[in-house]
């Protein structure tokens, strides 16, 4: 039996943000106040009110920074080292943790990044490939 | 608000004391009766004199109600306690607690006492999936400080070198001690052949894991003078900042708290980094010493490399750091073995001492750099 993959959150507010990603949306939330933010959350965190909605993202933006896992913290990714892990920061603003779906070695930083849905056991992740 | 300088001087470390460190499999309570006797006996104090004990809630383990089992371990009924969560900055943190609230007459003589066990016991906090995003295979403080140091080489183009620089000082100084888990020196030829473990650190950046305890005493100056504590090291200043736990919503990784922490704690104490003399700083990772070093105001953001090359941070050098090995190499504890380092090098005893010390700056950082907060000690 294959080793099961790290569990996700799932409060009601991140099960609204995976149930996006399984229809192929990247979604960030936007407050009354104009404020914008990924990872979900509940309220606001500069207006402290709860008066958001979700918008769909444009799914592009830049690399600002990643790293290269050479050993496995979890048995899941056993045979996936080595795999980076990268923050990307979308042109909407707000950044994510993530994985480029590129050789690592051809990371560069603030290279273009584009979303990619990606499959992985049940859910569906917000993965990026690099822009040519 | 201006910080109070009127505490400059005021209050002392009185006492300090340690267990071994390394792989001990010992419960934390006899690690604290062990660190906290040791400390009230440097201090020349009995416990009856202790009205206040503070601990930094242990990683290994985590109970409720554990800042008065620790009391109750050490058969003190305090008038002020507890656990604190606020990673590896707590120790220096629960020094200023004790002050401020010695300072408004709560209490009187404060055990601040750290205990824990992750090299035996349960090491799970340290590799721990980052919350949500663990199905990404985010996991361990080593993903977070990698992400940092990453984004501090594109950012500043910092080379190897610097890296190096300071795993390899810790590391002499650390062989030099002989209380320390690791006494392996580091040579460039080593370092730089490291293995990856989460590029772009290898395993000489990361710090060890380590069981072990360790206290202090403090108390105001003036008490210390009463109880006739036969060296006390006066504490010029301190100073604290706190920032995002999610890294992806920071502004910048690349600025730590070490900035607003440490410009608190250097207008505290009237002094500034070039009046620093030895310097005891949290070194998780060889990333977290180079950016704290720049934060503090000792070289220009992304100049680091120039400032920690030819040995500067070796004994002998420009600003001898870690001179006991830190945690990279005298043991993976949080924080406090820097803050003991500091008292022995300012009263003269320290194994490597750099002569004439009068000014040490010690950091603590929690988290993947959180929290930060600064201690300045001086010799009079």
């Amino acid at each position: 039996m294959p080793t099961q993959s790290p569990a996700l959150d799932t409060d009601t507010i991140h099960e609204a943000y995976l149930a996006g990603l399984a229809e192929g949306r990247l979604s960030l939330q936007v407050c009354v106040c104009g404020h914008r933010w990924l990872p979900p959350r509940a309220s606001c965190a500069e207006c402290l009110a709860s008066k958001w909605t979700w918008e769909p993202a444009q799914g592009s933006g830049r690399l600002k920074s990643w790293v290269v896992y050479h050993v496995a913290f979890h048995e899941s990714f056993r045979e996936r080292v080595p795999y980076n892990v990268a923050i990307v920061e979308l042109d909407e603003g707000p950044r994510l943790i993530t994985n480029i779906l590129a050789d690592s070695a051809a990371l560069r930083a603030e290279a273009k990044v584009r979303f990619v849905p990606s499959r992985q056991g049940e859910h569906t992740l917000a993965r990026f490939e690099l822009v040519a | 608000m201006a910080t109070d300088r009127s505490l400059r001087g005021r209050y002392v470390i009185a006492g300090i004391g340690a267990t071994a460190f390394g792989k001990l499999g010992r419960d934390t309570l006899t690690l604290h009766a062990e660190a906290a006797s040791k400390a009230l006996a440097d201090a020349g104090v009995g416990k009856d004199v202790v009205d206040a004990v503070f601990v930094k809630t242990p990683t290994s383990s985590k109970e409720f109600m554990y800042g008065q089992r620790v009391a109750e371990a050490l058969g003190i009924a305090p008038r002020w306690g507890g656990a604190w969560d606020q990673g590896g900055a707590a120790n220096i943190t629960l020094i200023a607690f004790a002050i401020m609230a010695i300072e408004a007459g709560q209490c009187e003589v404060a055990l601040i006492s750290y205990a824990d066990n992750p090299r035996s016991g349960n090491r799970g906090f340290y590799e721990k999936a980052r919350g949500h995003d663990a199905a990404y295979g985010w996991f361990a403080a080593m993903g977070g400080y990698g992400m940092i140091q990453r984004r501090h080489m594109i950012e500043h183009g910092t080379p190897l070198a610097a890296f190096g620089a300071v795993a390899m000082a810790a590391r002499r100084h650390g062989a030099d001690n002989p209380n320390a888990q690791l006494r392996k020196p580091l040579s460039w030829d080593d370092y730089s052949a490291s293995a990856f473990l989460v590029d772009p650190i290898r395993r000489d950046d990361a710090c060890l894991l380590s069981d072990g305890g360790a206290a202090v005493v403090v108390m105001s100056a003036k008490r210390a003078r009463q109880l006739r504590v036969p060296s006390p090291v006066p504490i010029l200043g301190f100073g604290e900042g706190q920032t995002t736990c999610d890294l992806p919503l920071r502004a910048s990784l690349t600025t730590t708290e070490a900035v607003r922490s440490g410009r608190t704690a250097f207008e505290m104490a009237g002094v500034s980094p070039r009046d620093v003399s030895v310097a005891q700083l949290y070194d998780c990772f060889t990333i977290t010493v180079l950016m704290t070093l720049e934060d503090y105001g000792f070289c220009e953001k992304g100049r680091v490399a120039d400032f920690v090359a030819d040995g500067a941070l070796e004994i002998g050098g420009r600003l001898p750091f870690n001179t006991s090995g830190g945690l990279l190499s005298e043991t993976g504890t949080p924080g406090m073995q820097l803050i003991h380092e500091g008292v022995r090098q300012l009263r003269g005893t320290a194994n490597l001492q750099v002569p004439g010390a009068d000014v040490c700056l010690v950091s603590n950082q929690g988290g993947i750099m959180h929290t930060h907060a600064t201690l300045i000690l001086g010799s009079d």
